[in-house]
């Protein structure tokens, strides 16, 4: 068992029909994940790719086709109501990849979801990858943007606000011949649906993971969170890289929740977080699983 | 985006957010009449950039205070003379400081208490809090830090939004009682529906006074909006002053790039933003300095890459590019020809490291090789870093060597010539069979 997904997984689509969803879908298919719906308001009957019938809602997908997740690839002005949509539908995990959602709308999303039993990841995500066991890690649950093949299966659990720089330390892993249990992006922007401290404490409840590498940036307070809880209970080996110690302070460095404000959320104060908490620092993005690895070797597990 | 403060004022004016009468004003004459038009005995005059300590910063030209209170509306004049076209530093500004392109002219209150109020979003509670202290007109982050029991928080229930009894509750911290607390407690709920009808991220009013007639008004106002909200805002979006914003940010948002200006010198391009600000950390970790930030976003197009080529080599302060891209969404093929059509129209006056990883990678690389562009490639991210900072380090050695050599030729010429000159001198002397024998020369 990985976390979250797995190879089995029943994946549904939310904006299966624009350009961005379309090719996802599509590479997701190719990889071999389960896409079994897609969801366009009004296109509902046709056929995505002349294998993924397409439904005017959730509920609908959901009820045919079996689906419990969804991603969601919808314009920012949509993704709000395609993620209470989907909540709505009784979906176990949504993962919403859309970039440039209004933070008050994931406010307002994210205090109607208190209480339900959907897990949210996202927005501003690549998603989630858990490795197949074919060539290039194929045959496995491939949900959102990331690039299947540099994947590979096996027991590193990744976590990260960055896209690209989970890609960094995945590629890594995969050419040093370590696989990866489940690879997730929690997302960019200050208001998220799931937590760095969400997926530590996954990956320490599951069998599977046997070490995390955990990525964070400067921004908010949640990499230290998480480190404040690895210190006092987690079980397994962690390695950890934040970016952003050369952003100049009070800018905005892309993602929307990566700033530096009234001297909170610093790289250094991260850090000092992670050095306090027993996790191994990665001093450049280059040797995140060059420093995982030799941590592994020093605790001697 | 930020907005100025007189701009925040018809914002207040619209949502009832009590505070003092005034006028923008861009040239002294005006000014002078915006101080007539108000007629009250005493005004106030306060530059506007988008930069707070104001009151406490220098112009440039020597004078003193972007915050100053006149009786007389020639003196308003003399006042705004005194800051218009001229660069106010303060400690947000950094040293360059901002040139002051208008003043507001604003009625002046008669202050008997100053007090902080803020809403801003709690990105650990993914609510709103309001937050307000009794010691106003000061550095809040000091207060913070020294005085925290001075700092009341009030959370906001996202979907119920602020209640009137908060409101009360916040108005009594403030140390407010009978009719003032009244009117701070309609001030503050005019504030939060303010908040959240314009999608802020923070709205900061540093002072809130209690004036010696009893009034509780907003004396400054500091906004930001949530950039991603902007598309339901364009009342908003058309108060933006471009004027306020590095020329090279403002080239790079109409072409959907992120980029931010720093002050080193070597440049990268970079997709996502999480491995932009890596990249920079990598540059400085190996011995670099980042001239930038820029993430080219997930699905950058050809003509996007180009664009940011431009901005990246119209920092003259740049001696190197680097670009680094993991491809996921975006294909490393595409990267490739952007760079190629960069190249093509900028001639590339500076050394390019590429470092290409992902979708495509392969074919992206062979278009690069293909092309037969002095481009440098590079294997992995601290591979591109240091290779990129080595490069740049020579070129300044080199430049440095050849400085140096140009100098020893200046100084090989100038003695050459001082020779020949005092040859010519002593054979003129030597001429003249009165005077010394001409042993000037060797003595050279
Ligand atoms: N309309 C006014 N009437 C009376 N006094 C004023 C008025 N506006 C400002 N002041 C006084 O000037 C001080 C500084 O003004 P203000 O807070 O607007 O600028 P600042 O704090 O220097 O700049 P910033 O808020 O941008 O950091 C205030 O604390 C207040 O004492
Ligand atoms: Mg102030």
């Amino acid at each position: 068992m990985a976390i979250l997904v797995t190879p089995e997984t029943r994946v549904l689509i939310q904006g299966i029909t624009g350009g961005f969803g379309s090719r996802h879908a599509q590479l997701s298919l190719d990889y071999g994940t389960k896409i079994v719906a897609g969801v366009t308001p009004g296109k509902g009957g046709q056929i995505f790719e002349r294998v993924v019938p397409i439904f005017d809602t959730v509920a609908q997908a959901a009820k045919e086709t079996g689906a419990t997740v969804s991603a969601i690839f919808v314009p920012p002005p949509f993704a709000a109501d395609s993620i209470l949509e989907a909540v709505d539908a009784g979906l176990d995990l949504v993962i919403c990849i859309t970039e440039g959602i209004p933070v008050a709308d994931m406010v307002r999303v994210k205090a109607a979801m208190r209480g339900s039993k959907t897990r949210l990841i996202g927005p501003n995500c690549p998603g989630i990858v858990c490795p197949g066991e074919g060539k290039d890690s194929h045959g496995g649950c491939r949900i959102g943007i990331a690039p299947g093949y540099i994947n590979h299966k096996g027991h590193v659990g990744v976590v990260s606000r960055s896209g690209t720089l989970t890609y960094e330390a995945v590629w890594q892993l995969t050419t040093r011949g370590l696989g990866q249990s489940t690879t997730v992006g929690i997302g960019g922007d200050p208001v998220n649906g799931t937590s760095h401290l969400d997926v530590i404490k996954m990956f320490n409840d599951d069998p599977e993971t046997e070490a995390i590498i955990m990525i964070g940036e400067i921004g908010g307070t949640a990499e230290e969170e998480a480190a404040a809880w690895i210190k006092e209970n987690c079980k397994k080996p962690v390695a950890g890289f934040i970016a952003g110690a050369t952003a100049p302070a009070g800018r905005r460095m892309g993602h929307a929740g990566a700033i530096v404000s009234g001297g909170k959320g610093t790289a250094a104060a991260k850090i000092a977080a992670f050095r306090d908490a027993g996790i191994a620092v990665a001093e450049t993005p280059s040797v995140m699983a060059d420093t995982l690895i030799r941590h592994i070797k020093e605790l001697g597990k | 985006m930020n907005i100025h403060e007189y701009q925040a004022r018809d914002l207040f004016e619209k949502f009832g957010v009590a505070s003092p009468r005034g006028k923008m004003a861009g040239t002294p004459r005006d000014a002078e009449i915006a101080a007539q038009e108000l007629g009250t005995e005493k005004i106030v005059v306060k530059a506007q950039i988008h930069a707070g300590g104001r009151g406490k910063g220098t112009f440039t030209n020597g004078f003193k205070g972007g915050v100053h209170t006149a009786t007389k509306p020639e003196e308003v004049r003399e006042l705004a003379a005194k800051m218009i076209g001229q660069t106010l530093v303060t400690h947000q500004t950094g040293p360059a400081g901002r040139e002051v392109h208008k003043v507001y002219v604003v009625e002046a209150a008669e202050i008997a208490k100053e007090l902080y109020l803020a809403i801003l979003l709690d990105r650990a509670t993914a609510a709103p809090v309001v937050i307000a202290s009794t010691q106003g007109g000061m550095d809040i982050e000091a207060v913070a830090a020294q005085t925290p029991e001075r700092i009341f928080r009030e959370p906001v229930h996202p979907l119920l939004g602020l209640q009137p009894y908060q409101a009360r509750k916040l108005a009594l911290a403030l140390g407010l009682h009978g009719p003032q607390s009244t009117q701070a407690a309609k001030l503050i709920l005019a504030l939060y529906k303010l908040f959240i009808s314009c999608d802020c991220s923070l709205v900061e009013i540093n002072p809130l006074v209690v004036t010696k007639a009893g009034d509780v008004l907003a004396l400054d106002a500091k906004f930001n909006f949530d950039d991603n909200a902007l598309y339901r805002h364009p009342e908003i979006v058309a108060l933006r002053d471009f004027t306020e914003e590095d020329p090279r940010e403002v080239e790079a948002s109409k072409y959907c790039l992120n980029y931010i200006g720093l002050d080193g010198n070597i440049a990268c391009l970079v997709n996502g933003a999480g491995l932009a600000m890596a990249t920079m950390d990598i540059i400085k970790h190996c011995g670099g300095e980042p001239a930038n930030f820029l993430d080219v976003g997930g699905s950058a197009t050809k003509e996007q890459v180009a664009a940011a080529f431009k901005i990246i080599l119209s920092d003259k302060k740049v001696k190197g590019i680097l670009v680094n891209i993991f491809g996921g969404i975006m294909r490393c093929d595409i990267i490739a020809e952007g760079i190629l059509a960069a190249v093509q129209e900028t001639q590339l006056p500076v050394p390019l490291v590429v470092r290409l990883e992902g979708s495509n990678a392969d074919i992206g690389k062979k278009i690069i090789r293909d092309s037969g562009l002095a481009v440098i490639s590079a294997d992995s991210l601290v591979d591109g870093a240091a290779k990129i900072v080595a490069v740049v380090k020579e070129a300044a050695a080199t430049e440095a060597a050849a400085a140096a050599e140009a100098a020893m030729a200046v100084a090989v010429a100038a003695a050459k010539a001082a020779t020949e000159a005092a040859a010519a001198a002593a054979q003129a002397a030597a001429s003249l069979p009165l005077k010394s024998k001409g042993t000037q020369p060797a003595a050279l």
